[in-house]
Parts: C-alpha cells; sequence; structure tokens
C-alpha cells in the first residue's frame, strides 16, 4: 500500500478570493503575523502495491489532465507520502 | 420541428426552465442525459445551470467526463450549436470548447440580481436576433463567476469579437474586462454566466419596459437558434 500527495495551488496571477478571507480573518484571532494566505489542494492518491516511478509518473499526468486547470492552478509538487510509508512498515 | 437538446448532469438545477424556454421559442426541447453518450438527433444542445456533481474538485470539473459531453464536444467542433449557461458555461470551459476559466467571485459572495448586459457580437447562433450593443436584463445567480483567462487570451477574445456579452453598470463578480459571455471562433459554441432561460415569459422574468415580471430578454438565444437553423 503505497500514497502519493498531488498538492494544487492557484496560479500566482490569479486573485485568490478564498486566500484573500483567510488572511483577513487571521488577525480577528490574533495571528497578526501572517501578511497574506493562499488556499490549494492536496490530493491523496492511495494505490495497492508500492510508489514505483511509473505510479509517479501517472500521478503527474493526472495531475495535469484532470486534477488541475492549468488556466487558473499549478501543481506544484507530487511526491511519495513517507508517513504513509512509515505506517505499513 | 427544430429540436434542442437540454442536457441533465447530476446536480444540474435549471434543466426544466431551458427546456421551457426552448418550447416558448417555437422548438421541441429534448432530454439529454449525462450517462447516454446519444445526442438523438437534436439540432443544437443547451448545457442549463446548476451546480453539476456538486462543483466536486472544480465547477464542471467532472461533467466534462461524462459520456453525453464525448458527443457534443465532437459535434460542437461540425458545427452544432452549443449554449452554456452558468454551469454549462464551466463544462465548456473544463471541455476545452471556450477559453479561460471562473473562479469564486472576488467579493466572495453568491449574487443574485437582474443584471444588465450588453450584446456585442450578434454573429453568433444563439445572438443573431439581437441588435449589436443592445442592452438585455435578464438574472445572474452564481458563487464562481468570475471570469479570468491570460491577457493574451483575453486580447484574442476581443480582436476576434468573440466577446458576446459585457457586464453594464456594475461588474457582479469581478470577471475580467467586464466579461458575461463568450463564443468560439466560429460562433457556434457560446457561453455566459447569467440566466437567459428565466427571461422568457411575461409574468416570470425581470422587471421588464411593460411592468414588473415582464421582461423577456432572454427569448432571443432560443430564437436565434431557431433562425440560424433554418436559415
Amino acid at each position: 500500500m503505497g500514497r502519493v500527495v498531488v498538492d494544487v495551488m492557484p496560479k500566482p496571477e490569479i486573485l485568490d478570493p478564498q486566500g484573500k478571507a483567510v488572511a483577513g480573518a487571521l488577525p480577528r484571532l490574533g495571528f497578526g503575523q501572517f501578511a497574506s494566505v493562499r488556499q490549494g489542494k492536496r490530493f491523496e492518491l492511495e494505490v495497492d502495491g508500492p510508489v514505483t516511478e511509473e505510479i509517479l509518473a501517472a500521478a503527474r499526468a493526472a495531475g495535469e489532465q484532470v486534477l488541475s486547470n492549468p488556466v487558473i492552478e499549478d501543481v506544484v509538487a507530487v511526491y511519495e507520502d513517507a508517513v504513509a510509508q512509515d505506517a505499513q512498515a | 420541428m427544430t429540436r434542442v437538446g437540454v442536457v441533465t448532469f447530476p446536480g444540474t438545477l435549471d434543466d426544466r426552465d431551458a427546456a421551457r424556454a426552448v418550447r416558448l421559442a417555437g422548438a421541441e426541447p429534448v432530454s439529454l442525459w449525462h450517462a447516454d453518450a446519444d445526442l438523438h438527433g437534436v439540432d443544437a444542445v443547451v448545457l442549463p445551470g446548476g451546480f453539476s456533481y456538486g462543483d466536486y474538485l472544480r465547477a464542471g470539473a467532472i461533467s466534462r467526463f461524462a459520456p453525453v459531453m464525448g458527443e457534443i464536444v465532437e459535434a460542437a467542433g461540425k458545427g452544432l450549436p452549443v449554449l452554456g449557461i452558468c454551469n454549462g458555461f464551466q463544462v465548456l470551459t473544463e471541455a476545452h470548447l471556450l477559453p479561460g476559466s471562473m473562479i469564486k467571485n472576488d467579493h466572495l459572495h453568491f449574487v443574485c440580481r437582474e443584471q444588465v448586459l450588453a450584446v456585442e457580437n450578434v454573429d453568433t447562433a444563439w445572438t443573431r436576433d439581437y441588435t449589436a450593443g443592445q442592452h438585455i436584463t435578464v438574472p445572474l445567480k452564481n458563487q464562481d463567476g468570475q471570469y479570468v483567462a491570460d491577457d493574451a487570451t483575453l486580447d484574442e477574445l476581443e480582436g476576434e469579437g468573440r466577446v458576446v456579452f459585457r457586464y453594464v453598470g456594475w461588474n457582479p463578480n469581478g470577471s475580467r474586462r467586464n466579461i458575461a459571455g463568450i463564443s468560439n471562433a466560429a460562433g457556434n459554441v457560446v457561453g455566459l454566466m447569467p440566466h437567459p432561460e428565466h427571461a422568457v415569459e411575461a409574468g416570470f422574468g425581470p422587471d421588464g419596459a411593460n411592468g414588473p415580471r415582464t421582461g423577456t430578454d432572454g427569448l432571443g438565444f432560443f430564437t436565434s437558434v431557431l433562425h440560424s437553423l433554418v436559415g
């Protein structure tokens, strides 16, 4: 059992209204140290076997073609989730 | 009689109103089911608004992979008139039939209002019954209505006259360059965020020149496609 994580973020040049709203809420709860917030998505893709190079390549392709919309989002990271691997060991 | 297909995805809300608009314009509405890879020989297709697949992943993102969409993409490439309204517009961008995308409204609120639009291109299959520059009033209701695209795409759309509708008076969602709707290069595929299908019958539409609820400015979309098809 393995797990691949795909992180998707709004493109830097695209205004992120949700992140902006979160940034506005933080100071009200005493977290005044954060100048800005951007909110993205994390996908966890699990496979029955080990995470091979082929699996990572497939996860990258799924990230580009389905999990993100390249007009507004970037796939910023695709990686094996080490925590899940440790739990299985 | 001209037959206009109206697609229902899980979570579509406005398919009944769209079918009613087709009927009031003088055509026969044909229900198309998302899981049915068959257009049943329709002459045009409307993708109505709603929250298909609960807007999961991104608005319109899952619907793009519905079996009926494969047929629509292929037929649109051959000239089939296709109109995407609201969530249907989002589906058309996700299916790459129209450029750009929609993100959350800049003010973060759901907006529901009667919206004035300028019709800037009257050569599309869905706007030929309007006059260039005409102002129309139709309902607008969305959360993810902010149209975005890169500057090169926006310049191309403007240069080719493919900005079909622009918001007038107030930009209700932060859309780039006040864009409310666009078309493909051929003009058979049109998408917009506002809802013409809710302004097609006196008594049920926005306020109009003849009094409250008398506005029928949206009917022209559906008569336009009839006139496009019968030539």
